[in-house]
């Protein structure tokens, strides 16, 4: 699926609506409240230049016309990810970004010191902040509460709860405020100082000396020589004088420090309440879930689960759709009858290839619907530090498993994924393995295969075994790929492995609903876009030069059918014949459109308007023998499964990697194992009758 | 009484124990690391060991983090329990 092009990226800056950007953590519940405050009025376009999503919204405020735009979660303003240096570059008004008006932080209670950390370099930006406090509730579970009064007088600025996305109206007000009377936080440099004063006041205590705040900090600023004759104390003044010239530097591992102790500092003053059970509900799950055995055998389980309701719970949605459009396309026909060639474009080639894709759409929403699901829980995490070290030896990492799942449902999307891998090396290796993964348009093959010759004979096991087994082979091709990659081709040094497990969660059926509807738009774009040229195309080349043939002549003279043929011995040794070189020729621009180029050559030969797998089934060689063997289906699926039909992802790669390098290698070397796998099948699988 | 603390190797983490990071090899690939949480002097707990060895996820600062034992060289801390 192609993004937005960045055409848009010189929005006019002069005249702009106020700008308010939700900043903080990941995981601290950022998404959540952005869409509770914009539902589904946000925009998906992209940041300039670079592709990281940029997710906005223009609301009305007091009828004011404002804009909201969520930015990436980040750990800090020293970004070592795509997506946290598109974060800092929104936050800091970098060239090509406005500057932000207001900012909203969103700080989670219950991981309040590392919210904190990042919420003090935030404050340096000076820009105006609204503190959302998420996660009191969960924070209240472990015992505690956090005072707002207090926290507002130490950041200076104001706080609202926010949990789960509540209190949306009051947020709202607090940053009509916010831009009627901004107000930046009183930390930074400044608090630094307040802390040092903290620590040498304690520290003078315990020696015995009793000093008040003024006088440390008088003593702080204008060193006098009262503590000669105890160098211990002089040499903590001098440290502390050191700490506070050098506040307001970012990723000096000193100042790391400080920020922390400053963060804990705040915390001890705000937090109320003592810590109830040590066991919280996440532990408890998470002694199942990352379990040794368990949780291996659970994540296998729950993958299994994943495929099998998209393999039975799309399949009537999928019928209806299908059956949607061939009723449309019946009844558009005979009032064409008297032009053949628009009729037969109107059915044969637009209704028939947008119709196959449409197909597609419940599967796609499934398949979203669980990673949402995954993700909203924060069981993707879980998987990812499960998986890491079976992805980590081949140079990938538990990351790594987030993309490559998402590529599952289709490449583009996974490869925009791999942006939050931190290391360029891992990064790189990701996308250009991500196409190997089962992407959801390669479906309908084995949807189409399987049912026809798998599950006639075996039984619905072993086709859903088969169509598991499919979604293996990419997964399974990838590591040695990625392990020769990392070795031999990649330079460049690897970040550490870090990765953070949120605690459990019902994820917000909202949050939910609306990452499937924005997946499913970018989809049905496309099938309005690509696929109907792609469609039209292939009828052409199918119609042509012989249109006023009858059908089956029309198509087995047609240019594309030339082409199948003279390509036919190439593929001979996989045991296709000039139909399936055919339908394969024309999927190389995108392989939704194998099925209805399958439908258009098998169906015509069969004049009745049986089911395609029956067609496909009755097909044989001149000689009599049956086309397509159980071991020739394998073959079929499992060159699609390995070959780069795709020119949507081939252009992401293109795109995120800068270079025309990387989807040329990755074009050649699927095309390459593709051919040389299903001409393997062919042999492996011979004596499956 | 303040019990001993004791020097370990970081791969010798078990599950349950509680140490303190003491100091580190400063490199520029261990500052992400400082900025989670993890800087000289904090305390953490091993909560889990994943399938195969490694990683570790660590209760750090109130949150649950996953680091690489393999990717700890230069990292020196003790065990307080």
């Amino acid at each position: 699926m192609r993004s937005k092009s960045s055409a848009n990226a010189a929005e006019s800056a002069a005249n702009r609506h106020p700008l308010i950007v939700f900043a903080g953590n990941p995981n601290a519940g950022k998404t959540t409240l952005f869409n509770a405050l914009t539902g589904s009025s946000q925009k998906v376009g992209n940041y300039p230049g670079v592709t990281v999503e940029r997710v906005s919204s223009e609301i009305k405020l007091n009828g004011q016309t404002v804009e909201f735009l969520d930015v990436p979660g980040l750990y800090s303003l020293d970004p070592v990810s795509e997506d946290e240096r598109v974060a800092v570059g929104a936050i800091q008004g970098a060239p090509g970004f406005p500057r932000p008006d207001v900012m909203v932080v969103v700080i989670d209670a219950s991981n309040f010191e590392r919210n904190l950390y990042l919420f003090s370099m935030l404050a340096e930006t000076q820009i105006p902040i609204v503190v959302a406090l998420s996660m009191e509730d969960r924070y209240a579970e472990q015992g505690f509460t956090i005072d707002h009064d207090q926290l507002q007088a130490l950041l200076g600025v104001e706080v609202i709860s926010a949990a789960g996305g509540k209190n949306a109206e009051e947020l709202k007000q607090a940053i009509w405020r916010c831009l009627q009377n901004p107000r930046s936080a009183r930390i930074g440099p400044e608090s630094t100082r307040e802390t040092e004063i903290t620590i040498l006041q304690e520290r003078l205590a315990r020696q015995g000396a009793d000093l008040t705040r003024k006088m440390i900090s008088e003593e702080l600023t204008n060193p006098t020589n009262r503590f000669d004759d105890a160098p211990e104390i002089a040499e903590a003044f001098a440290r502390a004088r050191e700490k506070i010239s050098q506040a307001g530097k970012y990723s000096d591992p000193a100042n790391i420090s400080d920020r922390y102790k400053w963060s804990v500092t705040v915390e001890k003053q705000v937090t109320r309440g003592q810590p109830t059970s040590n066991l919280t509900l996440t532990d408890r799950i998470d002694r199942i879930l990352i379990h040794r055995v368990f949780g291996l055998a659970i994540f296998i389980g729950l993958m299994y689960l994943v495929f099998f309701s998209i393999y039975t719970l799309a399949r009537p949605v999928m019928d209806a759709i299908q059956g949607s459009f061939d009723w449309a396309g019946a009844r558009i026909s005979p009032s064409l009858a008297g032009v053949p060639i628009i009729q037969s474009l109107l059915v044969d080639g637009l209704l028939q290839g947008v119709g196959s894709v449409m197909v597609f759409l419940p599967q796609i929403l499934i398949l979203f619907f669980f990673i949402a699901m995954l993700e909203g829980t924060g069981y993707l995490s879980r998987a990812a530090f499960l998986m890491d070290r079976l992805l980590g030896w081949c140079g990938l990492n538990g990351r790594a498993f987030i993309p490559l799942l998402s590529s599952f449902a289709c490449a583009v999307p996974g490869i925009l994924a791999a942006r939050v891998l931190p290391d360029q090396r891992s990064r790189l290796a990701t996308i250009l393995v991500a196409p190997l993964m089962s992407c959801s348009a390669r479906l309908p093959v084995y949807l189409l295969l399987i049912g026809a010759f798998i599950e006639p004979s075996f039984g619905p096991y072993w086709a859903g075994l088969a169509l598991f087994a499919m979604h293996l082979v990419g997964l399974a091709a990838a590591v040695p790929i990625v392990w020769f990659i990392n070795k031999k081709m990649l330079k460049g040094n690897r970040l550490p492995f870090i990765l953070e497990l949120p605690p459990y969660e019902w994820p917000r059926w909202r949050d939910v609903w609306l990452a499937m509807y924005f997946r499913a738009r970018v989809f049905v774009k496309t099938a309005g876009t690509i696929i109907v040229v792609m469609s039209v195309i292939i009828w052409g080349l199918t119609s042509f030069p012989n249109f006023n043939s009858p059908k089956q002549e029309r198509l087995s003279g047609s240019y594309l059918a030339s082409f199948g043929r003279a390509l036919e011995p190439a593929f001979r040794p996989a045991g296709f014949d000039w139909r399936i070189t055919t339908a394969i020729l024309s999927a190389f621009p995108a392989r939704e459109t194998v099925v209805p180029s399958l439908g258009i050559i098998f169906r015509s030969e069969s004049e009745d308007r049986a089911q395609l797998s029956e067609s496909i089934k009755r097909a044989t060689w001149p000689d009599g023998r049956k086309l397509i063997s159980p071991a020739t289906a394998i073959a079929i699926m499992v060159f699609f499964a390995l070959c780069c039909q795709c020119m949507s992802t081939l252009a992401a790669i293109k795109r995120e990697t800068n270079s025309l390098r990387w989807p040329l290698f990755v074009f050649t070397y699927m095309t390459v194992l593709a051919y040389i796998s299903a001409v393997a099948c062919q042999w492996a699988f011979g004596w499956i009758r | 009484m303040v019990a001993q603390a004791v020097m370990i190797p970081f791969d010798e983490l078990k599950v349950g124990m509680h140490a303190k990071v003491v100091q580190f090899d400063r490199t520029n690939a261990l500052t992400r690391l400082m900025e989670m949480g993890f800087t000289p002097g904090a305390e953490f707990t091993v909560l889990k060991v994943a399938p195969f060895g490694d990683p570790i996820e660590i209760d750090l600062r109130g949150y649950r983090l996953c680091i690489r034992k393999a990717e700890m060289e230069g990292v020196e801390i003790e065990i307080i329990r």
